[in-house]
């Protein structure tokens, strides 16, 4: 009979140097099998005396044993590295683009509104809307723009028929809401306003935000603060500089025109700002009080400011956009850098 | 409003550079639109006297030309070589010596076809004065030669123009600016000076002002034996051309002169031409004149006019008559200065499609306290410059606008702009702004002036005040007020997030002009009452739309022609309807649009061209959660086999389908375009989340298939099966269909996966059976459908 040690130490040897598992089994069988060598060991062992017959089992159990612990190294060696194998070849390119459609995006105009409606949000600004084909009252009369009024010739009109038109500005959401409503109230006004125009500068459609806020505390100091932090928080500029002018429109008084320092060249003066620094951004003022009178609100309790922005021009500025005809051509080269 | 910067300084001249008073006048509310300087900078230029000019020996359009220049140039005489037309003996005109520089040459001594040239006479382009390059600029008999050009021609000068907003009118002047100019910056005006003329004849005209209210203050005199030849003088004229206007003869440039100057439009009259009284009344119907601008115009019975005994002689307030209008060989003339209301001319000149400086000012309003001292004034520029016998002063007068005294509280005035402005501080501004007032208590008693149309409440008053004060130094502030939340609806859908959704499905936002060619709507989508523009820009622009449709189909081919070959599109907007009562809705709607393949170009899935069921898939994900079905239906835009009407919780809301192959030729678009519609409104409303219980007991799925006729709506056999299903089927799917020979023609094979469950026990067989046998039973009762085994 062979040392059990040896048996184990050449049984260990030919596994480690069995590659294929079919192999590894026939390996195996040579011990462990039917036939195999320490399986004859064992039914050997009624040839022996029988007090030497624990003893002789329990070693050839243990030698078993040791082997089967080195056989099962070994598969899992095996599987492993056979595992490992055919990952190696199953690897994707995945540089290889994404499978079905793709994404839309929204036209720059809506980004524009939505980051304005957002920010007015933000401070508790309410959303109205109103009609777009409007009457001579809410578009005008009610706005303190009595008839004939040159300010009338400035907004170049569409007509509808005798009385109606399409609303020039977003202004007359203002007196919808305030007949509807009772202060104090805070509300954006987004929408489209159409104009009689069209040349590089004028689209006969364009859309305009108007704010207003009435309240028993609001005042022109305050209506600065909430355009100046508008500004800056649209452009993320915590250093742009605003200024306010005198101006004129027939639904405020006191009037202003709020200015920026040019967002292309900081103030230096290029080509987008006409070399002056500044961009004429939006006009506002304290509600005029007429036009409370019309909606029926105490002047002398209620003080309201409203303005009115400009949508494309804001989207032209803070996109680079150089021609306002772009937004409504629908150009899907144009429109898909904003997605 | 433009003017030379000199002329503004002659009554108020702040220490200001022409930047710094640019700046000042636009900060307080008088937007400077351009400063730009009168003339190029150049230097050693004088006043010459062509003294001989000879022909050229080598050159048929040169001229050899011996010119003074006076001063140290004196003792010689100058060889210029000139190709102007107009040079000749004896004029007068700008000399550019050795040495000077001009835009784009410096001046020096040349040969000219072997001729040598000791310097150049300039035309006014040639010094950056103006365009004109048809010759040199000749100046007046009396120029000093030798005199510095730009001294004697006043070109140290800038040109202001202004944007003025509607209801500064008391600006539309020099001397308005320069009082605006005083109280910005806190300087010393002076006075216009105007001089009483003596009447020298006793002529007069009757004057009959027969609407006092249009008309409340009219005068006039007339002037006879002016000499109309006389030039006008060169400072007049700069200052005339620095305004924009062209000099036209004497007495016309007196009264424009004076109309800049003083902001009061003035007439005069060719006194030969009048026929009896003036009068002052509204036109008649059918009466006709032909103005200075030789527009004949048929006069409506609101246009005020100027007339004589016989015929109407001037638009009152906008412009003169052609036929007694002052013209060369005019001796006698009657000059008018009168005051109109703003009310009677404003929206005048809208109507008649042109506007005038005159009418520019009377709709804004003019000083009426100052007509009959501008009528002076007038007087004493014509005469000094072209003689002639002056009669007294006729004047018809009645009510005139009343100033009323207005209250300006000071608490009114911090609450309004938030600053505490002081008593003090307030009388100073008022001072400034040179207002008749009194203060008592901190409450201010203010008349406005009468040039001031714009003056009526406090709050106006509080404007004038900020403005002096400088917009600028009111200091920023963040408001205060009481907080409350805002309304955050969770049963509904907002625009954006619907938008958000297509966005994700792979479609592009347009937005398009609500304003759309009157054929989208008549043809397209048979629509016959359009609602028209009565003034449309352009004529592919003449309806508002009902539908987004078109809008769509447009773009579509606008991309096509840039080698798009896959869109995908939405746009949500208003469109509008008028119903049979003429009444106007608008309807918020969203529509989509696909064309071209289904999916990008690309490796892993096979072109395909996108159809109605890519598109209701996105119209499902929108309507998710909603009881949503699709019937067939017709409709103009839709081909009649591949369209669908939409209804959501038996509402009819909108359609989905393939654009009919005749538009689709019509177009010209290569390939099928699917298309859908909806009222934004039945988009919106979205359903509370309600939780149930979940079953502890595992799902069981059973197949079934049947076949049908090939007509057999499927949503008809879901519905059916869903309506008297037992409880425990939980979802019914369809998962195949198949035409073929096996299923026999005209006959369709659809396979539906059953899902049961129960909630209180594992199902057993028997239950499952029972209910697969009850669905089968359905569809066997109401579409004869067999079993496919």
């Amino acid at each position: 009979m062979r040392d059990l040690n040896d048996i184990v130490k050449e049984a260990g040897n030919l596994f480690d140097a069995t590659d294929d598992p079919n192999e590894l089994e026939y390996v195996k069988a040579r011990y462990l099998g039917k036939n195999g060598e320490l399986t004859e060991l064992l039914k050997g062992l009624s040839k022996l005396p029988l007090d030497q017959r624990p003893d002789m089992g329990s070693r050839i159990n243990q030698t078993k044993s040791q082997i089967e612990t080195l056989l099962k190294t070994r598969r899992l060696y095996l599987q492993e590295k056979i595992l490992e194998e055919k990952l190696k070849e199953e690897s994707l390119d995945v540089t290889l683009p994404g499978r079905g459609y793709t994404k839309g995006g929204l036209h720059p105009v809506t980004q524009t509104l939505m980051r304005i409606e957002t920010l007015f949000h933000s401070i508790g600004y309410e959303v109205a809307s109103g009609p777009e084909i409007e009457t001579d009252f809410y578009n005008f009369t009610a706005l303190n723009i009595p008839e004939n009024h040159p300010a009338r010739a400035m907004h170049d009109t569409f007509y509808v028929d005798n009385g109606n038109l399409l609303r020039t500005h977003t202004s007359p959401v203002q007196i919808h809401f305030m007949l509807e409503n009772n202060p104090p109230f805070k509300l954006i006004a987004p929408g489209r306003v159409y104009r009689c125009d069209s040349d590089v500068t004028h689209t006969p459609m364009f859309h305009q935000v108007e704010g207003l806020w009435v309240d028993e505390q609001a005042n022109f100091a305050a209506l600065k603060g909430v355009l100046v932090n508008f500004m800056k928080q649209f452009f993320e500029q915590d250093n742009l500089r605003v200024r306010f002018r005198p101006s004129f429109f027939p639904f405020t008084e006191p009037s202003a025109e709020m200015d920026i320092s040019c967002v292309k060249c900081n103030g230096k003066g290029c080509r987008i700002c006409g070399h002056t620094g500044w961009l004429e951004v939006l006009g506002c003022g304290m509600v005029h009080p007429n036009v409370l009178k019309h909606v029926n609100i105490d002047s002398e309790r209620y003080i309201g400011f409203a303005f009115g922005l400009g949508v494309e021009r804001l989207a032209m500025l803070r996109y680079g956009v150089s021609d306002l005809r772009s937004f409504f051509e629908n150009d899907l080269r144009f429109l898909k850098q904003f997605n | 409003m433009k003017f030379s910067e000199s002329w503004l300084r002659t009554f108020v001249n702040p220490d200001y550079t022409s930047d710094e008073l640019a700046h000042a006048l636009t900060m307080a509310g008088l937007e400077v639109e351009n400063l730009e300087p009168v003339a190029a900078l150049f230097e050693h230029v004088v006043v010459a006297e062509v003294l001989r000019v000879e022909n050229h020996p080598e050159a048929d359009r040169l001229k050899i030309c011996q010119v003074c220049v006076g001063g140290g140039h004196a003792k010689e005489l100058l060889q210029i070589v000139c190709g102007a037309p107009n040079v000749k003996t004896g004029i007068k005109v700008p000399c550019a010596v050795i040495g000077a520089k001009l835009p784009g040459i410096e001046i020096k001594k040349a040969k000219l076809r072997g001729v040598l040239s000791f310097g150049m006479l300039c035309s006014a382009r040639e010094l950056g004065i103006n365009e004109n390059a048809d010759g040199l600029l000749i100046l007046p008999d009396d120029a000093p030669t030798g005199q510095n050009f730009r001294d004697y021609y006043t070109l140290d000068d800038k040109v202001f123009t202004l944007s003025l907003t509607p209801n500064r009118a008391d600006c539309l002047s020099v001397y308005g600016v320069a009082r605006e100019i005083s109280a910005i910056t806190d300087t010393v005006l002076a006075p216009l000076k105007i001089s009483h003329v003596s009447e020298e004849i006793p002529d007069t005209i009757e004057v009959h002002v027969k609407v006092p209210d249009a008309c409340p203050l009219y005068c006039g005199r007339i002037i006879r034996g002016i000499n109309l030849n006389a030039d006008t003088p060169l400072w007049m004229k700069q200052r005339l051309e620095r305004s924009g206007l062209r000099s036209i003869n004497v007495v016309v440039d007196a009264t424009n002169y004076v109309l800049l100057e003083t902001g009061q439009p003035m007439h005069a009259f060719d006194l030969a031409t009048l026929d009896g009284a003036i009068q002052v009344r509204y036109a008649k119907a059918g009466e006709k004149i032909t103005l200075l601008n030789d527009s004949e115009i048929i006069l409506a019975p609101d246009m005020l006019l100027i007339a004589d005994d016989c015929r109407p002689l001037a638009l009152a307030g906008i412009m003169g008559g052609l036929e007694s209008a002052v013209v060369p060989g005019t001796v006698d003339i009657f000059l008018e200065c009168a005051f109109f209301t703003p009310n009677c001319i404003s929206g005048k000149s809208f109507t008649l499609g042109f506007s005038s400086d005159s009418a520019h000012r009377f709709e804004r309003g003019v000083d009426f306290a100052a007509t009959r001292s501008v009528l002076e004034y007038a007087t004493e520029l014509i005469q000094s410059i072209c003689g002639g016998k002056v009669g007294p002063v006729i004047e018809a007068k009645y009510q005139l606008p009343e100033r009323h005294q207005i209250a300006v509280r000071t608490d009114r005035v911090r609450r309004v702009l938030g600053i505490s402005l002081t008593v003090d501080q307030i009388f100073e501004y008022f001072k400034r702004l040179r207002f008749v007032f009194s203060e008592n208590d901190g409450i201010f008693h203010v008349t406005p002036p009468s040039y001031r149309f714009d003056l009526v409440i406090e709050e106006d008053f509080i404007e004038e005040l900020a403005r002096i004060h400088g917009y600028d130094a009111i200091q920023a502030q963040q408001p205060r007020t009481e907080l409350s939340m805002l309304a955050v609806p969770e049963k509904k859908h907002t625009p954006a997030a619907i938008k958000q959704m297509l966005v994700m499905r792979d479609y592009q936002e347009v937005i398009n002009y609500a304003f759309v060619d009157e054929f989208w709507e008549r043809d397209l989508l048979q629509n016959n009452c359009p609602i028209a523009l009565k003034n449309p820009i352009a004529s592919h622009m003449s309806v508002m739309r009902s539908s987004l449709i078109g809008g769509l189909i447009a773009n579509l081919q606008f991309n096509l022609n840039r080698k798009q070959d896959r869109v995908r599109l939405f746009e949500m907007g208003s469109c509008f309807e008028c119903d049979s009562n003429g009444n106007y809705h608008q309807l918020d709607k969203l529509a989509g649009l696909g064309y071209g393949d289904a999916y990008p170009e690309q490796w892993g899935e096979s072109a395909r061209t996108i159809d109605f069921f890519d598109l209701k898939a996105d119209i499902e994900a929108l309507f998710h959660g909603r009881e949503l079905s699709f019937q067939s239906g017709s409709h103009s835009v839709f081909h009649p086999g591949k369209s669908a009407r939409v209804i959501v919780e038996q509402n009819l809301v909108g359609w989905l389908g393939e654009l009919h192959p005749h538009w689709q030729k019509k177009f010209d678009l290569p390939r099928p375009v699917v298309l859908f519609e909806f009222l934004l409104d039945s988009l919106l409303p979205k359903s509370l989340a309600h939780a149930k219980e979940m079953s502890k007991y595992p799902p069981v799925r059973r197949d079934i298939a049947v076949i049908v006729d090939n007509h057999v709506a499927v949503q008809s056999l879901l519905d059916e099966m869903w309506g008297c299903k037992p409880e425990i089927v939980t979802e019914i799917i369809l998962f195949d269909m198949y035409r073929g020979k096996s299923v026999g023609e005209k006959r369709k094979s659809l396979a539906f996966k059953v899902l049961l469950q129960d909630i209180e026990k594992t199902l057993t067989d028997e239950d499952i059976d029972q209910a697969i046998t009850s669905l089968l039973h359905v569809l066997e009762l109401k579409f004869n459908a067999t079993l496919r085994t």
